[in-house]
């Protein structure tokens, strides 16, 4: 028994002086050197479009997938996660309903689609496609615009991000660059 | 197939290359050798004992070194299921969040002082900022410390000679914190933050969607700082209810290399660690090449089964199983990272496991039930592997009838219950739990999936807490009294009973003479 309080003092202080050396100093010291160096990631990787007139709008963050559905956008992941078995019936149900909802929304489209467009993702706001899938809709997107498909191949082009290192990671297309370029913002 | 060939076998190449120069550092911690930081930190370090009332160069016996070790630990619960209990009433909450659930709290305490930090709740939408840095994140430092003070002593039990004593625990901890993990986590949450990782006090954003200008919330928080440490402390437990798959967690290839590295890069460093302390490099890299085999063997058969055996679909181009996985990562890093993350105890994710092929989602399944022993948790993972060392040497030493022996210490009965309870406890607590849930009438409620993958849900789960890991299948809903309640407990019982072990069984360890290796020995 008295071993036992002769120890609860030391715990005792030593949580608090951990606290505020890992959670007040080493925070802080953190936060004070993202917010100096990398402001903007820091902040969210927030994208800010600055218009002729001076003024700007901001139009979510690069990092965060936005839904669009019109035909003259590129077309991310379904939002949401499932955590569904991959090989299980229900999964295989929603699949098709994402299958049938590409081959109506662009039923010249003969092409297979790819994966990417009809699973969800780990976070469920990916805002990633593969460039297979950015591929997929340049044909449509170009249509619905009135624009050379070469045109619309360029911009998501521009907004590719390969490997890094060459091989680590895979390729990644991002969508709302690509659409704010589509929309002549960025 | 060939690219992510190239992928793990960089992992591998670079895993075990700052393992070795830092498993040596961390050795020159432990012994108290000076090191490059010793100059600025040892006011920090001596004022702090000064503090607690605590003579760094008076050690402690085996009971003595448990007792500071559960102190600590139960100070550290009560403090951080009152920091949640209380949040809505404290600063740092631009959210206005209220505390969670009592229940609720409990098991996020026992999670994070367990160092499992299974997480029943998402952090954006139940914990403060001022909870997750004053609470969380100190707990991710102090119980990966708490894991490797253990382990320094069951060292120091094989090195010592008719000894009573062990070390000191808070000297442990406080090196192991200042010295190890704090300049370590610096440097990663910087280069998080660089690659996109929030880091800021502000509120979460608000901003108009491109296309039909409808709101979209954005969370932030200090993220970086407790994502560095919750992956070199195996810990695991995300700042965001989705951890390392969303984008503000890990941002780009570069950002997820930087984590799974971070995984492992402690655990792997104690292999070498402890063959400098046994003065005996080839016992480190036995361990470490023993884990080093499952782990590889882990990783093919997930990356082939998420890439090969994954569904197929009329008119979708087959490219492997993409279900719960994101684009950047792909099935390459999201298979790495699923092998990695439960071969340690680390149990973050950037892939959905509920979602992984049945191969897939067998294998890290198969990694925490073995105990959290391939690399394992930091510390933890390497005194759990010698007890199986010293399991194997018993039993080896009864089949040729010799007095069994390990680095010229003899393995006797107490020694051996000590190994049992380090290696039984898990197994027990997950059947007992996974038992325990299946017979409960609601079970079926808790699930997503149906059927067989509906019951993997239970048992993954319950495998994860009876393993310090804190990954999920994360269809199945944890938030409820039962788990909460019922995983909170095994949580802790299964870190501290088999911790506590340890210590004991260095204790004894330390008390005996060491017999002369000879080649007649072969253990």
């Amino acid at each position: 028994m008295i071993k036992i309080m002769k120890q609860i003092k030391p715990a005792l202080v030593c949580l608090v002086g951990m606290t505020i050396l890992c959670g007040v100093f080493y925070t802080a010291i953190v936060t004070g050197i993202a917010q100096l160096i990398f402001p903007w990631q820091a902040n969210g990787s927030m994208i800010t479009v600055r218009f002729a007139d001076g003024t700007q709008k901001e139009y979510g963050s690069e990092l965060i997938a936005q839904e669009f559905l019109g035909s003259e956008y590129l077309i991310g992941r379904p939002l949401g996660t499932s955590n569904l078995s991959p090989v299980s019936a229900e999964q295989s149900e929603l699949v098709q309903t994402r299958i049938d909802w590409w081959h109506s929304f662009d039923p010249d489209n003969t092409a297979e689609i790819p994966m990417d467009l009809v699973t969800a993702s780990a976070s469920g706001v990916d805002p990633h496609i593969s460039p297979a899938a950015a591929d997929y809709q340049v044909g449509r997107i170009s249509q619905a615009r009135g624009m050379k498909e070469s045109e619309v191949r360029n911009i998501i082009q521009t907004y590719t991000k390969g490997r890094f290192l060459v091989f680590i990671g895979e390729p990644a297309v991002n969508v709302l660059k690509v659409n704010l370029a589509l929309d002549g913002l960025l | 197939m060939s690219i992510f060939i190239w992928q793990n076998l960089f992992f591998v190449v670079l895993l075990v290359g700052l393992s070795i120069p830092l498993g040596i550092y961390v050795y020159h911690v432990m012994i108290g050798k000076k090191v490059f930081l010793t100059p600025v930190l040892t006011p920090v370090e001596k004022g702090l004992y000064k503090l607690m009332g605590v003579r760094d160069e008076e050690e402690m016996n085996a009971k003595e070194y448990t007792l500071a070790i559960l102190l600590f630990g139960l100070a550290g619960l009560i403090f951080l299921w009152l920091l949640q209990m209380l949040q809505g009433f404290l600063p740092f909450n631009p959210e206005g969040l209220k505390g969670p659930t009592w229940h609720l709290a409990f098991n996020t305490a026992a999670s994070f002082v367990s160092n499992t930090n299974w997480q029943a709740y998402s952090g954006e939408s139940t914990l403060s900022y001022l909870t997750q840095f004053l609470g969380l994140t100190v707990q991710n430092f102090v119980s990966a410390a708490t894991g490797i003070a253990a382990l320094f002593a069951l060292i120091r039990g094989f090195i010592l000679k008719q000894q009573n004593t062990i070390g000191n625990f808070w000297v442990d901890l406080m090196r192991t914190t200042l010295y190890v993990l704090i300049p370590l986590s610096l440097v990663i949450a910087i280069a998080l933050v660089f690659q996109g990782v929030v880091q800021t006090f502000g509120p979460y954003r608000v901003s108009a969607t491109l296309e039909n200008g409808s709101a979209q919330i954005l969370p932030l928080g200090p993220a970086a700082s407790q994502i560095a440490i919750k992956q070199l402390g195996t810990n695991g437990g995300g700042f965001f209810g989705l951890n390392s798959a969303f984008p503000f967690e890990n941002p780009t290839p570069f950002s997820n290399l930087i984590e799974v590295l971070s995984i492992l890069l402690i655990p792997a460093s104690l292999c070498v660690t402890f063959g400098k302390a046994v003065k005996d490099g080839r016992q480190g890299w036995a361990i470490y090449i023993t884990m080093m085999i499952f782990f590889i063997a882990a990783l093919i058969l997930t990356t082939m089964s998420e890439q090969l055996f994954g569904p197929s679909f009329e008119g979708v181009a087959s490219s492997g199983n993409m279900e719960g996985k994101e684009i950047i990562h792909g099935i390459g890093a999201s298979s790495q990272w699923a092998v990695v993350t439960t071969a340690a105890s680390n149990g973050s994710v950037n892939a959905m496991h509920d979602s992984l092929t049945p191969l897939g989602g067998l294998v890290p399944l198969f990694l925490m039930q073995l105990g959290e022993i391939v690399f394992g948790g930091v510390g933890s993972g390497l005194y759990g592997m010698l007890a199986f060392v010293l399991l194997t040497v018993f039993i080896a030493g009864l089949m040729v009838g010799r007095t069994p022996e390990y680095l010229g210490k003899k393995v006797e009965p107490f020694d051996m219950k000590m190994v049992c309870l380090i290696v039984l406890v898990p197994p027990l607590l997950t059947l007992l739990g996974t038992a325990a849930a299946v017979v409960m009438p609601q079970a079926v409620s808790w699930l997503t999936n149906s059927g067989a993958h509906g019951f993997s849900e239970i048992l993954y789960a319950f495998t994860s807490m009876a393993n310090n890991n804190g990954s999920a299948f994360a269809g199945f809903n944890a938030n409820t009294v039962f788990t909460n309640v019922l995983g909170g407990i095994i949580m802790l019982l299964v870190r501290f009973i088999p911790m506590s072990a340890a210590v004991f069984l260095a204790g004894n360890m330390a008390k005996k003479k060491t017999v002369a290796v000879n080649e007649g020995r072969t253990f």
